[in-house]
């Protein structure tokens, strides 16, 4: 693949503004969620007296460093009404934004390997046709005809025993999506505000008026935070705890190969999952890290264990070089389930808890966020997903979905 | 990796370890009285500090003895080591953190 954008591609996106004293509303956090919210919020709310408020730069924090594997494959309503929401803006997104951010829907194969696996992945395709999202549950030897390059021999430590595909599923190109929002966002006038960490906030009474900032003080009675592996710093400054740990979660690339792997291939079970992106690197990731950490990098052999189970299921990539791994911070909820809705301080919303998967979510966090902050009330969407959960007990259990991720 | 030092055994890989998150939370004493907030608190909301954090591990793959540790959760550097029925030692001399939400 060339430049998609030969010798036109300007050098600046957005302006770069300083902050103004007060806006009608706040985003904290300029990753895909943020500026999802942000575009969100102006598009279908006319707000537009609005800032991104970014301590480092746009997508320097888990938007830049996801696997981008998108699929709305879930297993309960209410997962699959926001993944699926989420796909369909995708399917819109790159002609609404003007922007080609390399959007693929190449197709998910999520790979069983134990008898309850398969009987676990037939049940969620049922679930997932039920809700209208394309799913089918494919032999070994038609999990091969997706993708020839996966090792369907039964003489292996964790046989491929079938897998669900998501045709419509795939990636994009993760820091393109960002600044396809970005420039969305700065022409219908929002302020991106980079360098500009909050460090507290404004309050009256139980309402909150505005930020401090390493920038200074900036005055705003909505303010949502979307700080993905951050959260939990962020409302421990406002006062409160949120059910989220946060965990390094690693990923890595190869050297830059011939198209082998035509597909997304994921297997919860032995820990990896694989794409190859545009270029032709191919791109993995694993499992999250088992301690709390907030210093975007993990222990190696995640990555050594992650490989082993590459190895097992492409015996292609015996001979491919490992080119850099990274890792990001992902705040895990207990439930596998984001977190987005009103918080205990007035005027103070939260988008969090994605943990390992929120890429895929990102233009449907940022609608249901964006209803949120400008009506004051959840949309149908995130209606679910509000925190009271964790007090009556209705948890939206996608450990099986989720998995180790993504 | 991490390398940690279990209380009875020595400097192990982090490999044989297993974590098991906060440190120093009790079960409640009456749980039949705890209010569905209380009990949600119980069990789904932990501290999650960036700096020291007080926190659990197992030595799955040594002596399989539960200790607690303080660990710096930027640096992932090991602060104290100390049998789980001490009390939390105090750290604030060993670093400037910010140890806020580290307390409980
Ligand atoms: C290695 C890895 C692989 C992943 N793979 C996938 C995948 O394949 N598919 C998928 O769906 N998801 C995946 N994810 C998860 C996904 O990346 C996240 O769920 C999602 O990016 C979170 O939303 P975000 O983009 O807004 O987060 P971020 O990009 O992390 O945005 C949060 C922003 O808030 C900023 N911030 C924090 N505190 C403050 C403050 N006090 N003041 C100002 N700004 C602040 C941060 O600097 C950061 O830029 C993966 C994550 C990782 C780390
Ligand atoms: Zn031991």
């Amino acid at each position: 693949m060339g430049n998609p954008f030969p010798g036109e591609h300007p050098e600046w996106l957005w302006r770069d503004p300083d902050p103004k004293s007060s806006y009608d509303a706040i985003v904290i956090g300029g990753g895909g969620h943020g500026l999802a919210t942000a575009y969100y919020l102006a598009k279908n709310h006319g707000m537009t007296n609005i800032a991104i408020l970014e301590k480092g730069w746009l997508a320097g924090g888990n938007m830049a460093r996801n696997t981008t594997i998108i699929r709305s494959n879930y297993l309960w309503d209410e997962s699959a009404a926001i993944y699926e929401h989420a796909l369909k803006l995708w399917e819109e997104l790159p002609e609404e934004l003007d922007y080609d951010f390399l959007f693929s829907q190449r197709g998910v194969l999520n790979l069983a390997h134990s008898l309850q696996d398969v009987r676990d992945s037939v049940r969620r395709v049922e679930a997932n046709r039920l809700n209208g999202v394309d799913a089918e549950f494919l032999t070994p030897e038609e999990v091969q005809k997706v993708c020839p390059i996966v090792n369907i021999s039964e003489d292996v430590r964790y046989p491929v025993l079938g897998a669900t595909f998501q045709p419509r599923a795939g990636i994009a190109k993760h820091d393109h999506v960002a600044w396809a929002f970005a420039r969305a966002c700065d022409a219908m006038g929002v302020d991106i505000i980079q360098n500009c960490e909050v460090t507290g906030f404004v309050r009256d009474g139980n309402r909150v008026t505005g930020v401090e900032t390493t920038r200074g003080r900036i005055l705003s009675d909505t303010v949502g935070m979307v700080a993905a592996g951050h959260s939990s710093v962020l409302a421990e400054k406002a006062g409160f705890r949120l059910p989220v740990q946060s965990h390094p979660l690693q990923a890595l690339v190869s050297e830059l190969y011939e198209p082998v792997h035509p597909t997304v291939v994921m297997s919860n079970y032995v820990h990896v999952y694989v794409s190859q992106a545009h270029k032709g690197e191919l791109v993995m990731g694993a499992g999250v890290d088992q301690y709390n950490g907030y210093g975007q990098r993990g222990s190696f052999h995640v990555i050594e264990h992650q490989m082993a189970a590459a190895l097992e299921l492409f015996p292609i990539f015996g001979r491919a070089h490992l080119l850099r791994t990274w890792g990001g911070i992902v705040d895990v909820c207990p439930d596998a389930s984001p977190i987005i809705g009103a918080t205990p301080v007035d005027g103070l919303y939260v988008n969090a808890g994605w943990g390992t998967g929120g890429f895929k979510a990102t233009p449907a966090a940022g609608w249901a966020m964006a209803h949120t902050m400008a009506t004051g009330e959840p949309h149908e969407l995130n209606q679910p997903f509000g925190l009271e959960r964790f007090t009556t007990g209705h948890l939206i259990d996608e450990h099986g979905a989720a998995g180790v991720a993504h | 990796m991490l390398q940690i030092e279990c209380p009875w055994c020595g400097l192990r890989d982090e490999t044989e370890y297993k974590y098991g998150g906060q440190a120093h939370v009790a079960y409640p004493e009456d749980p039949s009285a705890l209010s569905d907030e209380e009990w949600a608190e119980y069990l789904f909301f932990r501290d999650n500090p960036k700096g020291p954090f007080a926190e659990r591990w197992v030595h799955t793959g040594g002596c399989r003895k539960w200790f607690n540790a303080v660990r710096d959760t930027r640096t992932y550097e090991f602060l104290a080591v100390y049998a789980n029925n001490e009390p939390r030692p105090d750290i604030s001399s060993l670093t400037g953190a910010d140890t806020a939400g580290a307390t409980a």
